[in-house]
């Protein structure tokens, strides 16, 4: 990848997007996703050693939604210079979005073999709430999941940019946002299944669900949403418009003083990461199949700010591979010994704030610059 | 009791055999007599200890039969067939043994019989109710047998008498007899009755309306006084040291396992000085708490001041690891605090408002912590050189302040805060490992809104925010007021971005 933002001699020149190696990688992650994963997942024999489980398919499908808001973090945090600890919020937005359209889908098919959601019959309701009027429509649910984070993280971020909230005010009351968010879902009277939230999803589209095929599928779609964030991203920090952005994390009254609106800047980028967040969410549901009121609780969010610090921020591939190494952790110890999965958590937040403020990839970065 | 109206052994029989009819008409007729022989074989029946041998009706105590008429031991015969009692009969010995705890020895019980009387009015109840009226003492128990009096005479069949209750009962201003009154509202048919009902109800809520009043500021002060304790401790790290401590409320936490120790200590080693366990709890949590604050300011934040963001992330592992270690060494399930005698029960201010003794003795607590703190800031020579270190720390430092212990101590007092509000909430709230997650948005929400580095606006945003909560509560339910309050904060902060008292200043990064 390429290096750090590094002092630029004016007149801005343009960066490319890549650098040769950084296309070389790019086009392996692809052939990776797009050819190896679903030939050794579907076509190579069960007994194979290339052979990908489905368990690992399911997993790493997950792990690709975590990561794209690992990316979706960097954007605002490792970039801008804001850290958000209501990321998650948008992340189940996004979510809850996709889990009104797959419970739509159920049908008559539920436990009560009624037109609405069991949940509902259970609520003893007659019919659909009013915001769950779009929810049959498969169009209409993809645009719900980029409008709804993205429309509540315009309005928010107005409010808290214009009245100049910024570093650690901002990241608390981005927590206390998703706190209240969390409150509102347990409720049963807000329609959105309480504390269950929505699960037992069949179908996608008229499709089985819970195939082999359709979960390639998503995983495959994951994979491309990953990467196209990444581009998208990468294109952003490389702009012109990415450097403002890193100038406004580093000096943000200087840039004000220089004539930029950076209200206009921090608004942007903000509202861009909640609707990645929202389409990581979505493509989340679909492949883990529930959707709970949990995914909104603090905790979730600071965990994505710790998969960015793991990684490194403002490097973008950083908190890909954080979110990787700590998510894999994660099903690993939770397995092998649940109880230590906390501390390691624990440790892991502060051993990488005290000792690796790059994260791995300013570790490796470190490492092959001394050995150079 | 006298013994002109003892137990004939045909009403024993009548009571013990025969159609269940029958039986519980002469278990009316003996309870409105509540004669001991009488109350002795009820509460055998009740017991299932009861047989019947002939024309004898014996009672067994621990194996010896007894006569229930005379009092005597007699002999067991072999012939003797147990008293069967079905549901019903099982249901009016239960009624019956409630009426007979009226005249009990125990002022507790007699209260808690007038109690049961007055909730399922009867006016077959009436001349016991009397009965017991004329032996009473106690001005509170009398007082509850006159509303239970009143209560089961609105159910007599005399208009008049009716009428003559639905006056009376707007004496007694109690919430219970709002629901009384309602109850009979509902059935009354005769318009006087009718009218003279609805004219003691608006009387007795109009009585009630202060003390519910009163009742929702006492909760709200006592909301806003728990805020205070857990904002405290923050409006020192936070607010005068600027760092954001995540763990803070799991040094809440610690605090008050620190009482449950105690607690356990003295329940073990000192049961007889039990009721004085929270005077060592108290300096315990504070200590206990103070010391890993310490070691998390020495080992941790140290190496972290001047970057907030880093060590919110920071302090945030720190408390995963608080809580699963105290998951490890306590068990994830929550602990029982038991509360010293002497802060259980409450003073009861008006009749519909009962003040807590543990939410008086919080808010007394909170307000001398408050104190305590005010004056150790501006009076000592710590908090003289906590204050100097944080508005210029280089110049301090050159004045020959250790700045680094400095900094040390005054993390140290702020945990130690955070450990003293944890033995107060332990007092009225669950003790588990979760419990500082419920206080950490609050009381930033507190230290954010009252102003950084401002203790008056700390103790007017933790009381502001308290009764807000529960007037709002009362309006809407606990989760809604609870969104309300968040974004309300939200909205006040885009006015004042500061806080309520912002520290004047030309500095353009503040």
């Amino acid at each position: 990848m390429n290096q750090q933002p590094s002092p630029q001699l004016l007149p801005y020149q343009s960066a490319p997007l890549l650098s040769a190696n950084g296309w070389r990688g790019f086009i392996v992650a692809l052939i990776v996703i797009c050819v190896i994963a679903p030939v050794s997942n579907v076509w190579v024999p069960e007994n194979s050693p290339f052979h990908l489980s489905d368990y690992a398919v399911a997993l790493i499908g997950k792990i690709m939604c975590y990561a794209i808001c690992a990316l979706a973090m960097d954007l605002v945090w490792g970039i801008a210079g804001v850290l958000s600890l209501g990321h998650g919020l948008f992340f189940a937005l996004g979510g809850y979005m996709m889990g009104m359209y797959l419970m739509r889908q159920i049908g008559r098919d539920g436990n009560y073999h009624s037109d609405l959601p069991d949940f509902m019959v259970f609520l003893d309701w007659k019919a659909l709430p009013w915001h769950w009027t779009l929810s049959d429509s498969f169009i209409a649910t993809l645009f719900l999941i980029v409008l709804v984070p993205g429309l509540l993280a315009l309005a928010f971020g107005f409010f808290a940019f214009r009245s100049r909230i910024k570093g650690v005010y901002f990241s608390i009351i981005t927590q206390a946002l998703t706190f209240a968010a969390m409150l509102l879902f347990f409720r049963n009277e807000t329609g959105f299944g309480g504390n269950n939230g929505f699960t037992d999803f069949k179908r996608i589209l008229n499709i089985p669900i819970a195939t082999q095929s359709m979960r390639m599928t998503l995983f495959v779609l994951t994979g491309m949403c990953l990467l196209g964030c990444f581009l998208i991203a990468r294109y952003i920090v490389q702009s012109k418009y990415g450097r403002v952005l890193q100038a406004i994390r580093d000096a943000e009254n200087r840039v004000m003083f220089c004539g930029y609106s950076t209200l206009q800047y921090k608004l942007s980028i903000w509202t861009l990461s909640a609707v990645m967040c929202g389409v990581a969410g979505a493509l989340y549901v679909p492949q883990v199949g529930i959707i709970n009121p949990s995914e909104m609780s603090p905790a979730n969010s600071i965990e994505i700010a710790i998969w960015t610090a793991v990684g490194g921020r403002g490097t973008l591939i950083g908190p890909i591979v954080g979110a990787f190494l700590v998510n894999g952790a994660k099903s690993w110890l939770t397995v092998v010994a649940p109880s230590i999965w906390l501390y390691f958590l624990g440790l892991l937040f502060i051993a990488v704030t005290l000792y690796l403020p790059g994260g791995v990839i300013g570790l490796i970065k470190k490492l092959t610059g001394s050995r150079a | 009791m006298s013994s002109a109206f003892a137990l004939s052994s045909n009403e024993a029989k009548q009571l013990a055999t025969g159609e269940t009819d029958t039986r519980i008409k002469t278990l009316s007729q003996l309870v409105s007599r509540a004669d001991e022989s009488a109350y002795r074989l009820i509460k055998a029946m009740t017991e299932d200890s009861v047989k019947i041998a002939g024309d004898h009706v014996l009672i067994i105590e621990d194996g010896k039969a007894i006569d229930a008429v005379s009092g005597e031991s007699s002999s067991l015969p072999d012939s003797a067939e147990d008293v069967i009692s079905n549901n019903r009969m099982r249901g009016e010995l239960e009624g019956a043994m409630a009426a007979l705890r009226l005249f009990s020895k125990d002022a507790a019980s007699r209260m808690e019989a007038a109690g049961s009387l007055l909730k399922e009015p009867d006016p077959e109840k009436i001349p016991l109710l009397r009965k017991a009226l004329a032996s009473e003492t106690e001005e509170a128990i009398k007082s509850t047998l006159n509303l239970a009096l009143a209560a089961a005479s609105l159910g007599d069949p005399d208009p008049a008498i009716r009428l003559h209750a639905a006056k009376e009962i707007a004496s007694h201003q109690t919430p219970q007899t709002i629901l009384l009154l309602n109850q009979r509202l509902a059935d009354e048919t005769a318009p006087e009755v009718r009218a003279a009902l609805a004219g003691s109800l608006r009387e007795v809520q109009a009585a009630l309306q202060w003390g519910d009043k009163l009742g929702v500021l006492f909760t709200g002060l006592s909301l806003g006084s728990i805020l205070l304790l857990a904002a405290l401790g923050l409006a020192v790290t936070y607010g005068l040291m600027g760092v954001i401590n995540m763990a803070h409320g799991e040094l809440i936490m610690i605090g008050a396992y620190a009482t449950y120790v105690v607690q356990g200590l003295f329940r073990t080693y000192l049961p007889d000085a039990f009721n004085g366990y929270l005077l060592v709890a108290v300096p315990v949590a504070f200590c206990v708490s103070a010391l890993v604050g310490a070691v998390i300011e020495r080992l941790v934040l140290r190496h972290l001041y001047g970057r907030p963001l880093e060590t919110l992330l920071a302090t945030w592992g720190i408390s995963l690891m608080l809580i699963q270690g105290v998951r490890s060494v306590f068990g994830a399930q929550n602990v029982a605090v038991e509360n010293p005698a002497w802060l259980s029960g409450g003073w009861q201010a008006l009749p519909n408002l009962i003040l807590p003794y543990n939410r008086i003795v919080i808010i007394v607590f909170a307000t001398l912590v408050l104190i305590g703190m005010a004056l150790l800031i501006s009076k000592t020579r710590l908090g003289l050189f906590v204050r100097g270190v944080t508005q210029n720390r280089a110049i301090a430092a050159s004045m020959g302040v250790n700045t680094a212990r400095i900094d040390t101590s005054a993390f140290a007092l702020g945990s130690g805060i955070a450990g003293l509000a944890g033995a107060a909430l332990s007092q009225v709230g669950n003790v588990g490992p979760d419990l500082g997650q419920n206080y950490i948005v609050d009381s930033f929400m507190v230290v954010v809104l009252g102003g950084v580095g401002q203790l008056a606006g700390t103790v007017y945003a933790a009381l502001g925010l308290g009764v807000l909560n529960k007037l709002l509560e009362g309006l809407a339910g606990a989760v809604l007021a609870k969104i309300a309050v968040l974004i309300m904060i939200v909205i006040f902060i885009q006015k004042r971005p500061q806080g309520i008292f912002a520290l004047k200043g030309r500095s353009a990064e503040a």
